[in-house]
């Protein structure tokens, strides 16, 4: 039998995928900033806070680390209304991706403090620096450095994770692929050219934050 | 109507997880064969085939599981071969497992001196019998922690097969919810069949990984 492609039919939809490339790169950055924040938070918790804040933090780690993202997405999405709290399909999208990475980026970040040599503590102390501007100045940039290959790894898996988002009508990419095969009937074709998207996206998006991190995140 | 009570939203969820098992063992044997056959590859001499095997890992480790799934749901359908669900999520899945377990592997394979390479060629062992005899089975005690690891990650990655119509805990959390109108309630269960599921796993890889630092 012949198989005939037309991917023609496909990219002539090119403003769709443009759009949910947008979507998902915006997904993408706001909960990278927010996680990253919240994964430096939790683990500064886990290093030297108090027991109870520590043992909250870890529940929150495994629980996520150990469920799927689909499901933690469906949870804030169609569980948290019933509850009361009604949130649109991005906002959602977005809370999901944020405390899905917080988690991720909590055990990350913490391996990096935990391989800080207990000295450079000391030598801080001894300067008379605050716990506050020890953890800001001199633990926490040496950690990101050395994590910061794991952290980029786990920001892309979060990317590729947020094509889930479009099961709650958050117009990204892989929503803009069924669209576009829904109008057409190109399915095969627009998921090829959306996975070829997204598999320039992660090599983009690992290159570039391989080449900002050293730069502006921890100095070099 | 039929009223929902809690422990009936939980047992048809308990029965509905058996798929979710099901699923992700196909997927981890599957994907462990096709790794093993892809890490043979990339060690052997034969240069020009490491490429194409780091070409198919970057290709499934660079794009998402659901594409892939999207992907093995409709490719398969093209070529005239009546798919079902089923079908689809288990080749997926395997091909996503299997590029994830080759990289790992072969990272546990690096992580051997090369004097154990080069001992095993002076003792004329071809490239089948150095494997065989020398490199994995040392490289295998490296392996197991993040194999098992990579189990919970197969685990959650079934999640996604719902998507594609693949009754399983997931699928069954969002028809039960769509039965029920309880979606707070339902998706806890699921969440916590999942955490069940995949949190022994985590912390029996934490601990193998702990027994082999200490031996270390």
């Amino acid at each position: 039998m012949r198989v005939t492609f037309d991917f023609l039919a496909v990219l002539a939809q090119w403003p769709m995928l443009l759009k949910g490339v947008a979507w998902t790169l915006g997904l993408t950055v706001i909960s990278a900033v927010i996680g990253v924040a919240v994964g430096i938070a939790c683990a500064w918790v886990r290093s030297e806070g108090p027991a109870w804040l520590k043992a909250i933090v870890g529940t929150y780690v495994e629980l996520i680390r150990n469920t799927p993202f689909i499901v933690q997405l469906f949870f804030i999405f169609f569980g948290l209304p019933a509850a009361g709290l009604r949130l649109s399909p991005e906002v959602a999208s977005i809370i999901a991706m944020v405390v899905n990475l917080g988690a991720y980026a909590t055990e990350i970040i913490r391996a990096g403090i935990e391989a800080t040599p207990r000295g450079q503590v000391e030598a801080a102390l001894s300067l008379a620096l605050t716990r506050s501007q020890i953890f800001i100045r001199v633990v926490l940039p040496p950690a990101l450095r050395k994590v910061w290959p794991a952290l980029v790894s786990q920001i892309i898996i979060v990317m590729l994770g947020s094509a889930v988002c479009g099961q709650i009508s958050t117009e990204e990419l892989s929503y803009a692929a069924n669209l576009i095969q829904s109008r057409n009937f190109r399915a095969f074709e627009a998921f090829i050219v959306a996975t070829g998207i997204y598999l320039l996206l992660s090599v983009g998006v690992r290159r570039l934050l391989n080449w900002l991190g050293p730069r502006f995140l921890f100095g070099r | 109507m039929i009223e929902f009570t809690v422990w009936d939203i939980f047992r048809n969820l308990l029965l509905a997880a058996r798929w979710t098992v099901v699923l992700s063992l196909i997927a981890f044997v599957g994907g462990g064969l096709v790794g093993l056959a892809l890490l043979v590859v990339r060690l052997s001499p034969a240069t020009w085939a490491h490429r194409w095997v780091a070409g198919y890992v970057q290709l499934f480790q660079g794009t998402p599981l659901l594409m892939q799934l999207f992907l093995a749901y409709f490719g398969i359908a093209l070529f005239g071969i009546n798919t079902s669900p089923w079908v689809a999520a288990a080749v997926a899945l395997t091909l996503y497992t299997s590029a994830f377990l080759a990289e790992i592997w072969r990272g546990c394979v690096t992580a051997i001196p090369k004097g154990q390479w080069e001992a095993a060629q002076s003792l004329a062992l071809n490239f089948g019998e150095q494997l065989q005899h020398v490199i994995l089975p040392q490289a295998t005690r490296i392996a197991i922690p993040p194999t098992v690891g990579f189990l919970v990650q197969v685990i959650k990655g079934t999640a996604l097969a719902s998507v594609i119509g693949f009754v399983e805990l997931t699928k069954a959390g969002t028809m039960i919810t769509n039965a029920t109108f309880k979606p707070f309630v339902v998706y806890s269960c699921v969440a916590l069949l999942y955490f069940a599921l995949c949190f022994p796993i985590s912390l029996y890889a934490k601990t193998l990984e702990r027994r082999f630092r200490v031996k270390h």
